[in-house]
């Protein structure tokens, strides 16, 4: 079995991490593959040192976009556009760094925030800057991350605004956006309708700037070597290095820092050991692009060419399907978990969500009725975009790659 | 203008798609979502607007964009 039991979906065991051997590391630095980077450590690689952007900390939004950071949280949204929205409302303002990293195959938020918490915290600080915050909050469901992050703002002291950390229960929709603002304002961690938008009205009522951890992390990075440096790896529209997750039928899962640009092949080659003999497939986004068939091999790491390719980058997790995992028995084990991790706040979602589960069920037992695979393709188009978060969204998508994946699922 | 539906409000009553078709729609469970991008005819203003004071669970909005 290459992927977590569908009832218990948050795992605990940690892989180790490392670096692509082509590139100089940003993130996974020698000395950081398996422990934590001290403040000392940090500040002798120049964490904290924002003083090129010191005098005019809201012109920053113009180096991201110059560097073209997108968001690593999943939907690969542009990082300047995002601060600018947040810095047009009126302040003051709200940062928070979400590592509630609620994606079932992805541990690389974790690794970073267990290893570099100080840089995590080090890009949160320049947002609050950036966007003119006076609350800065890290936003994390995992006790080893709390407790890292913690750790590190201790052994930081003093700064303006002092961060905070706000921790809730694991689970996939408790970091969506909205959710996040939600538990922040002391609810449930739930998603709600939109609009309003956190950067319009998001913790306290006032525009927030929510960003994935990795993001923030590499923002960090850009404040002290520039735009063009970044741009030194990657592609012109997914520039730079990524953290992935890479698990399943290879011979070294772990989370890796690689290039993007690199065919999912030949990151499975260059750092995870290779892929196992007999692989049909992926399950890419950490699970929320689906399946991919195994001529996604090819499949360049960029979000726009594998959006292209009816599939998604997602948070970076990708796991590859060996000869022993059933893609239909895989389809009907991720299709439980939808439907027992859906809030039931949305009967869309609610109905839906148990209506592929139970159809995914019946293909595996070899019972599937007349119009099944119809019904799957049929949901995997209309069901995007119509709950109040994109959890659904993940699940038409599973129903829809599964029917494109072919063979075992096309022929019952 | 465009109309808004609050797919946690929903309860699938079917009043809105009954009221004003052209603006709402319902999908199989009987749950409401917008057709398109929610944007609102201009013949269709006055049923939109019957729409939101019918929802039985007050879960449709009208915006000015």
């Amino acid at each position: 079995m290459t992927i977590a039991p569908p009832h218990h979906p948050v795992r605990t065991a940690l892989p180790r991490a490392a670096a692509h051997p082509a590139i100089t590391p940003r993130l996974v630095v020698p000395g950081s593959e398996d422990a934590a980077l001290d403040l000392a450590a940090e500040r002798a690689l120049g964490t904290y040192d924002n003083s090129a952007h010191a005098a005019d900390p809201a012109a920053f939004p113009d180096v991201l976009e110059a560097a073209g950071l997108r968001g690593r949280g999943g939907a690969g949204f542009p990082a300047h556009i995002k601060w600018r929205g947040v810095a047009a409302g009126a302040g003051p303002r709200v940062v928070v760094a979400n590592g509630e990293e609620g994606e079932p195959a992805s541990y690389k938020d974790r690794w970073l925030l267990t290893h570099r918490p100080h840089l995590v915290l080090d890009g949160l600080l320049l947002a609050a800057r950036g966007v003119g915050a006076d609350r800065a909050i890290v936003y994390l469901s995992h006790p080893e991350t709390a407790d890292a992050v913690r750790t590190a703002i201790a052994e930081l002291g003093p700064t303006v605004p002092a961060p905070e950390v706000h921790t809730v229960a694991p689970t996939y929709v408790a970091g969506e956006e909205s959710a996040v603002c939600r538990s922040i304002n002391g609810g449930p961690a739930l998603p709600t309708a939109k609009p309003p938008r956190p950067y319009e009205s998001g913790v306290d009522g006032r525009p927030t700037l929510i960003s994935n951890v990795e993001t923030l992390a590499h923002a960090a990075w850009i404040s002290r070597h520039g735009a063009a440096a970044y741009r030194a790896e990657g592609t012109a529209v997914s520039a730079g290095t990524t953290l992935v997750t890479l698990g399943g039928a290879c011979a070294r899962p772990g989370v890796y820092e690689v290039p993007l640009g690199r065919t999912v092949g030949e990151l499975f080659a260059e750092v995870a050991g290779g892929l196992d003999a007999g692989v049909h497939g992926f399950l890419m986004g950490g699970w929320f692009a689906g399946l991919a068939g195994a001529e996604h091999t090819a499949t360049v790491l960029c979000h726009d060419e594998l959006r292209a390719a009816g599939s998604g980058l997602g948070c970076g997790a990708i796991t590859a399907l060996g000869a022993d995992d059933d893609p239909l028995r895989v389809a009907a084990d991720i299709a439980a978990w939808y439907a027992d991790e859906s809030a039931a706040q949305c009967g869309v979602c609610l109905n839906g969500t148990k209506a592929i589960r139970d159809t995914f069920a019946r293909l595996a037992a070899g019972d599937g009725a007349d119009g099944d695979v119809a019904k799957l393709a049929r949901w995997g188009q209309t069901l995007p975009g119509r709950g109040a978060c994109s959890f659904l969204d993940g699940a038409a998508a599973l129903a829809r790659t599964a029917v494109a994946y072919g063979g075992p699922v096309t022929t019952v | 203008m465009k109309a808004v539906v609050d797919a946690t409000k929903c309860n699938a009553y079917g009043t809105c798609a009954e009221i004003c078709p052209s603006v709402f729609t319902l999908d199989e469970w009987g749950y409401a979502a917008v057709a398109g991008d929610g944007t609102v005819p201009a013949d269709a203003v006055e049923s939109a607007r019957a729409a939101v004071a019918d929802c039985p669970e007050k879960a449709i909005t009208l915006t000015a964009a």
